[in-house]
């Protein structure tokens, strides 16, 4: 009877002096929980959608960081971009290729090194290995991929010219 | 109680259990989307956001929808 539930108070719907209905009320609370965590999730998503509308993308200015011909190929180079301390690697892959990458680890951090016998980027902490190629993860325990730093060339000259990927 | 008053609650109480572990299911959906999508945005990639939202927009709309049917299952129940 519908009428008569609407005029009970409800402190006596929440807490059922009934053995038969408290089981209701305990499920019907499960249900409100589940629902309200849910509620929770969604708005974890629209928070993460605010926060990529309004997501600056870092200006950095552009710097030369190296020149072409000091770098053998399989070399490495160490510099900083884009700010002093952040330190970046650089290796030239090929004749004609330079890849460069934020050289921590998205981890924990550590400073990941060349190993030019397997060709790949490795985080001598905790064996997290990445591609040379674009910095995606190729063993775990980093799930993210290296920061890549874009290269530009004018002359002998490598420029650096913006990071791309979360720095 | 009359004879009918305890199989009625029983079928109401089979009822909500049921509607409980889908929630519990579509809340564990929920969540994993909602790690998944983090680290996608962590990592720099933003086009997986929006969908994500969408599809959390509806579970959370479709757990709404079987809330409202345990309340009133409940009320039907309980008289």
């Amino acid at each position: 009877m519908p009428e008569k539930r609407a005029c009970e108070p409800l402190w006596r719907e929440e807490f059922s002096v009934s053995k038969a209905d408290e089981r209701y009320v305990n499920r019907r609370q499960l249900a409100k929980f589940l629902t309200l965590g849910s509620l929770g999730m969604f708005a974890g998503n629209l928070w993460i959608v605010v926060r990529s509308w309004f997501r600056k993308t870092p200006d950095f200015a552009a710097a030369t960081v190296a020149n072409a011909s000091e770098i053998p190929v399989g070399g490495v180079k160490l510099f900083q971009y884009p700010k002093p301390g952040d330190q970046c690697i650089m290796v030239r892959t090929a004749q004609d290729n330079y890849v460069a990458y934020s050289q921590k680890c998205t981890h924990l951090s550590c400073a990941v090194y060349y190993a030019p016998e397997l060709n790949r980027l490795e985080c001598p902490c905790h064996q997290g290995y990445f591609s040379i190629h674009d910095g995606s993860v190729l063993q775990g325990p980093p799930t993210r991929p290296l920061p890549r730093v874009v290269l530009e060339r004018k002359g002998d000259d490598l420029i650096a010219i913006r990071m791309e990927g979360e720095v | 109680m009359d004879g009918h008053a305890k199989p009625q609650q029983n079928r109401g109480l089979t009822a909500i259990d049921a509607v409980s572990a889908l929630l519990t299911i579509l809340l564990i959906v929920q969540m994993w989307l909602l790690s998944a999508t983090l680290d996608n945005y962590l990592a720099g990639h933003t086009d997986a956001v929006l969908p994500a939202a969408i599809i959390s927009g509806l579970i959370f709309v479709s757990c709404f929808a079987l809330y409202r049917f345990v309340r009133e299952v409940d009320k039907s129940a309980r008289g």
